[in-house]
């Protein structure tokens, strides 16, 4: 018997992995929430068809998330953390003493259920005492706050479906308003590679820039991901991702990681001539 | 209404049989069936374009209706409680002519509120009917015209009683309701017909705790988008008729001008989507509902906006009020309605449905998503924070008495001069000036120009809406009756 679980990356492209066995099937009020296990990738996540994470890859996303911007703001007390259900972030998160407060808001309580239950690999960082999670609709939060966050990390899916809204002007400019003078945003920024997701990238960049001071794109290999070239936007209102970047003082946390490093967040945002140039297109219509 | 007969749609089940039959066409559309024109095809898919059909035996004939679309129609009128309904191609504009054709000749009187659609005053313009207008009352903070108080209505009924037919709108496009049963009442004492443009009120019909509709009111005629919260496709439209209307006179009104080729996409829409609002409109009516009081809600809290709602009713000029309605008032962040349109459009790809001096209008339905609606509450407050400002210089919106000097026919037919905007104070409008949407007319043929509607006109042109109406596309002229209207008739 052959069990495949295969992802469309685009018409023309997929990806398929060999499923071992199915964990969990259902829908929730929002979308189709699957989990299988495989021998490649360990066990993995998959709402409405896409692949979210899997356990053999999910690090390089979430290492990434963190530990770039905390490797530049000095003084990281309050996150807010949109979307992220599976917990990845906050595992990060959990490991700075610093951080005082770490707010989660998850629009389908349904999602962390599962990746308690089915990931604890990656949903591990639920039970810390500063971690508060609200179920709601990310765009809905951020509007009730002001001047009060550090750090928003925006954990999207893609901008189709219930991620949509966090892919928005609106948004970006509410996540604006929510940090303090001196906040970052760090988003998850789709792929320069397929045309597609090219465009998604394109049409997020030229939004967060309108709102943020400055809007830097860096990168990473996920191999998982379409094309497995994935981007991340850093926005900021005052830090600048190199400028203010501190290797020294990162290193002085003695987090482990296994992706991450002061040298490679050097190198995260020396991005390939055809990324600058479409980031660049959008950047010229300003 | 029968449910078990409203689960037909006759209309749609003729043209699949149609389909089957596979029938050889040898009359128009050229297209047949989409074969002869494949990019057409290939844009508005092959199902689209196989239901664009002709008139033929087995579906039918709008002008003329004996089988299919008759069936059609008497499911739709016992789905809106009327004695007679007919399937209107022309837009709600077509139903509204219909209503005010089959009602005056030329000369006779009609009462109506001025703030009527232009579909309204067209019809007055086609049949040579002379207009009698009710001051509808204002709430100046809101700048909206209100409804009829029937002791309005009653005073114009004594100083007109010869007048033919009342025209109500009800819901106005911002959600305001009169009283339509004491209007009825006072009409129909006094002999005179009363017509309803409804074109924002489909969903009274079949919504739990709406308004009263027209219909139910006892209204003569009503005129009911069904394109708008009704689902069916745009330009189509229902003429509802109560059982004091010869329909058969109203059936031959509407064959002067309707086409004698309608579309069995829009006919079919309009069946389709009659089933589904007899079938499902409570839980879908529900759901609109629950959008549009949550957004009120949100938009109000954000501060500085004004999403209002039936707090306004008090028991006169607001009756009632249209929940279901998502109007904003903007004056209170120093922008002017149209500006937070435009806003809205060029920097958050949001598309609202207008925008007045002071009023932002967002269509609700049951198309939307939660998601979306969150979109539209967080750009909203976005505005707020990036574009708010004081609102000095602001104009109060103000209710502009008409002074009517000639019937509309007689000053849009009349010889007639363009004149530029700021010379125009004193004469007399031959044509209509209006913002659109919502095709309210500023000015409409036949009206005394004043320094007022000319300070409105290029205040509305300055925060950028969209003036229309005038042969000078650019509204810099407006062709005005020559000679002062000495030749014409007065009116009063």
């Amino acid at each position: 018997m052959e069990l495949w679980f295969s992802e469309k990356h685009t018409r023309n492209v997929k990806l398929s992995i060999k499923v071992d066995r199915q964990l969990c099937s259902m829908h929730s009020d929002f979308q189709r929430i699957d989990v299988f296990e495989s021998k490649e990738f360990g066990r993995f996540l998959v709402l409405d068809g896409y692949m979210m994470l899997t356990e053999k890859d999910e690090f390089i996303y979430h290492e990434m998330m963190v530990h770039v911007p905390m490797a530049v703001h000095p003084d990281v007390k309050r996150v807010l953390v949109i979307g992220a259900g599976d917990g990845g972030v906050a595992r990060e998160l959990i490991r700075y003493p610093g951080v005082e407060a770490i707010d989660l808001v998850e629009i389908d309580k349904a999602v962390v259920d599962v990746c308690k239950k089915y990931l604890p690999q990656t949903a591990c960082g639920f039970d810390d005492p500063r971690v508060h999670v609200y179920y709601q609709d990310g765009m809905k939060y951020i509007r009730r706050h002001e001047n009060e966050y550090d750090l928003v990390i925006v954990d999207s899916t893609d901008p189709f479906g219930p991620g949509e809204g966090l892919f928005t002007r609106e948004f970006y400019g509410n996540c604006y308003k929510a940090l303090k003078s001196d906040g970052v945003m760090v988003n998850q920024h789709e792929s320069p590679f397929y045309d597609n997701d090219a465009l998604a990238m394109q049409r997020a960049h030229k939004r967060i820039i309108h709102s943020f001071e400055i809007s830097k794109v860096y990168q990473a290999h996920i191999p998982t991901y379409p094309s497995g070239h994935w981007l991340f936007g850093f926005a900021s209102k005052k830090y600048h991702p190199l400028k203010d970047f501190n290797g020294a003082r990162w290193e002085r946390f003695g987090i482990q990681t296994r992706y991450y490093n002061p040298e490679l967040h050097l190198g995260a945002f020396a991005l390939p001539n055809y990324v600058e140039e479409m980031l660049y297109e959008v950047e010229a219509e300003r | 209404m029968d449910g078990q007969k409203q689960k037909r749609a006759p209309i749609l089940e003729a043209l699949e049989r149609l389909k089957k039959m596979r029938i050889v066409p040898f009359d128009v559309p050229g297209h047949k069936r989409g074969k002869g024109n494949r990019p057409l095809a290939e844009f508005l898919g092959e199902r689209c374009l196989g239901i664009d059909v002709n008139s033929q035996k087995a579906i039918d004939n709008l002008c003329h209706p004996v089988s299919v679309i008759k069936e059609a129609e008497e499911l739709a009128a016992d789905a809106f409680g009327a004695a007679h309904a007919y399937f209107m191609v022309g837009g709600t504009t077509s139903s509204v002519q219909a209503m005010i054709l089959s009602s005056c000749k030329r000369g006779e009187k009609i009462i109506l509120p001025r703030n009527v659609h232009r579909s309204a005053i067209n019809a007055l313009i086609l049949c040579g009917a002379q207009p009698v207008y009710i001051n509808p009352q204002t709430d100046a903070k809101l700048g909206i015209s209100l409804g009829m108080e029937p002791a309005d209505v009653a005073q114009a009924i004594k100083a007109h009683p010869d007048a033919k037919a009342i025209l109500v709108n009800n819901p106005t496009y911002y959600g305001i309701c009169s009283d339509l049963r004491g209007i009825v009442k006072l009409a129909h004492d006094a002999g005179m017909l009363v017509l309803a443009d409804e074109a924002h009120g489909t969903h009274f019909y079949f919504g739990n705790n709406m308004p009263v509709s027209a219909m139910a009111a006892g209204a003569d005629m009503a005129a009911v988008s069904m394109h708008k919260s009704g689902g069916s496709l745009t330009q189509s439209s229902f003429l509802l008729m109560g059982p004091g209307v010869n329909a058969d006179y109203v059936r031959q009104i509407i064959n002067l001008t309707q086409t004698t080729s309608a579309s069995y996409l829009l006919l079919s829409s309009l069946d389709v989507s009659r089933r589904n609002l007899a079938l499902h409109g409570p839980e879908i009516f529900d759901k609109v509902l629950g959008f549009s009081e949550y957004a009120r809600e949100e938009i109000n809290e954000i501060g500085g906006y004004y999403a209002f709602s039936a707090e306004l009713v008090n028991g006169g000029s607001v009756f009632d009020f249209d929940r279901t309605k998502l109007a904003v008032n903007t004056s209170g962040i120093g922008l002017a309605g149209i500006e937070v349109y435009d806003i809205l459009r060029d920097e958050y790809d949001i598309q609202a449905e207008f925008g007045d001096i002071v009023n932002l209008l967002c269509y609700i339905s049951v198309g939307d998503r939660m998601q979306d609606i969150e979109r539209l509450i967080g750009a909203l407050a976005e505005i707020k924070r990036r574009y708010q400002r004081s609102g000095a210089g602001m104009l109060q919106y103000e209710y502009i008495d008409p002074v009517v000097e000639l019937s509309p026919q007689e000053a849009f037919y009349a010889p007639k001069k363009a004149v530029p905007l700021q010379e125009c104070d004193g004469k007399i409008a031959a044509e209509f000036v209006m913002c659109y949407p919502p095709g309210i007319p500023i000015l409409a043929p036949g009206e005394r120009i004043t320094t007022a509607i000319i300070e409105y006109i290029q205040y509305a042109k300055e925060k950028g809406c969209s003036l229309t109406g005038t042969e000078d596309m650019e509204t810099n002229y407006i062709n005005t009756v020559e000679n002062g209207g000495a030749y014409g008739t007065m009116v009063f």
